[in-house]
């Protein structure tokens, strides 16, 4: 064992990939997600309008990176395992981001070696109210008060870091991840399409939409 | 359920802000060494455990529920709530009812804790049958016991409170069976006095309650006395 062996050419001949921008930011009323709608094989896109907010359970969702049928898969287990696990609590209570995140981490980690999964694991919950864990590649968690993760993430640390304020407005908020992605998009040649988003608050989930000529105005 | 009813007394109470667990330790020689061979167990840092039948039943219960706590903390990175953790052990116990090969357990547990949702106290029977209690017992002193905790006001009582009660009720359980010695063994668990954690009681509190238990005892044996006479 000398050190940590990182596969560059990680993904098979063919194998789709997210090539991706996404974000979670908590603000004043939980957590909203965004995220780039590109899907990739090579350079052919595959899906113009993907969806990689995925929900894992009533408001906790996550934003999948790296391979599309690994954080596709992963979500899915985890999606299981909370089922298993919502089942079992009592009446009216519901799991909390951090179990979901924590769940995320188990199957990252245990499975580094075959998986390529960069994913953010964001949710409102009755008690920590909104919350971002993010797990990168290796299978660590960290929770943020707001994470990036994705190819096009590197041209926004940043402007995030500048730009980010604790406790936003709903609208302040949204505003700062459309720009955030945007410039994301504009530099990154694996991230375009549409800008979705997830609002998780107390009072569920909304979900938004905005097309290029809006966001690139 | 032989082995159980003919058992030492092991009782819990579920006070407002946790739960207190103890037994008595029958002294069987005068070889053993007070203080050694304790009985009440810890299956997670806030979860304890105290059990009347064949201890080595007991041993192996609580051994299973450490690895279903384990087991649940290395998923979820939270402790295992404790009615979470009664269903698994619930269904555990029940298996061993249900094949030719195996035996049911010779053992009542009772289990209590203190987790996200506050303190919990239960008992889980041979049959793998599991109930919620306020104040719990079992062996042989079950009797005298329950009705001595069925006079607590569970509302108002504290874990402080309770060790000194658990500590009567035990002495008061003995009473039939007073030929024979017993050692005390109290452990707590509350957010206030240890933290969350299941511990045993302080040395000067266990000293303390036993003495309660004493006082109580000989205020009793005066009352009786106060009534003879007036007949």
């Amino acid at each position: 064992m000398n050190g940590i062996s990182v596969d560059i050419n990680h993904l098979k001949k063919g194998e789709v990939s997210l090539g991706t921008s996404i974000m979670a930011v908590t603000y004043k009323d939980g957590v909203i997600l965004g995220a780039d709608s590109r899907t990739t094989t090579g350079t052919y896109i595959a899906n113009r309008v993907t969806d990689k907010l995925t929900q894992i359970h009533d408001t906790i969702y996550c934003c999948r990176s790296g391979s599309a049928a690994d954080t596709q898969a992963v979500a899915d287990i985890v999606k299981y395992y909370l089922q298993m696990h919502a089942s079992q609590l009592p009446p009216g209570e519901t799991p909390t981001t951090k179990v979901a995140a924590s769940v995320f981490q188990e199957i990252c980690y245990t499975n580094k070696d075959g998986l390529t999964a960069g994913i953010i694991c964001a949710g409102y919950d009755k008690k920590n109210k909104g919350s971002v864990y993010s797990i990168p590649i290796g299978g660590s968690i960290h929770q943020q008060e707001y994470a990036i993760a994705g190819s096009g993430s590197t041209f926004i640390y940043g402007w995030c870091d500048k730009n980010y304020k604790r406790d936003m407005e709903r609208d302040e908020c949204i505003t700062f991840i459309k720009t955030a992605l945007s410039e994301a998009i504009k530099w990154d040649g694996s991230s375009g399409g549409v800008v979705r988003m997830v609002l998780l608050t107390e009072k569920g989930v909304e979900r938004l939409i905005f097309y290029p000529d809006e966001y690139q105005a | 359920m032989k082995a159980v009813e003919n058992g030492s007394t092991s009782i819990g109470i579920k006070a407002k802000d946790g739960v207190v667990l103890a037994v008595e330790k029958i002294v069987n020689s005068k070889l053993l060494v007070p203080g050694k061979n304790k009985r009440i167990q810890t299956i997670d840092r806030h979860i304890g455990v105290a059990y009347s039948g064949l201890l080595p039943d007991g041993r192996h219960f609580v051994n299973r529920g450490r690895d279903e706590a384990s087991t649940y903390s290395n998923m979820y990175k939270e402790p295992v709530s404790i009615p979470h953790l009664m269903d698994r052990l619930g269904l555990y116990v029940q298996n061993y009812t249900c094949y030719n090969s195996v035996r049911p357990f010779g053992v009542v547990s009772i289990v209590g804790g203190v987790d996200a949702n506050g303190p919990h106290l239960y008992m889980i029977e041979p049959s793998g049958t599991y109930w919620g209690y306020t104040g719990a017992a079992t062996g042989k002193g079950r009797q005298t016991a329950k009705s001595e905790l069925e006079k607590l006001n569970f509302e108002e009582l504290t874990v402080r409170e309770a060790v000194k009660h658990a500590a009567r009720i035990i002495r008061q359980a003995h009473e039939d069976n007073k030929d024979k010695d017993y050692e005390l063994e109290i452990t707590w668990c509350s957010l206030e006095e240890t933290g969350g954690q299941h511990q045993f009681v302080p040395e000067d509190l266990l000293q303390e309650a036993i003495k309660f238990a004493q006082e109580e005892d000989d205020e009793d044996d005066e009352d009786e006395e106060d009534t003879e006479m007036a007949t």
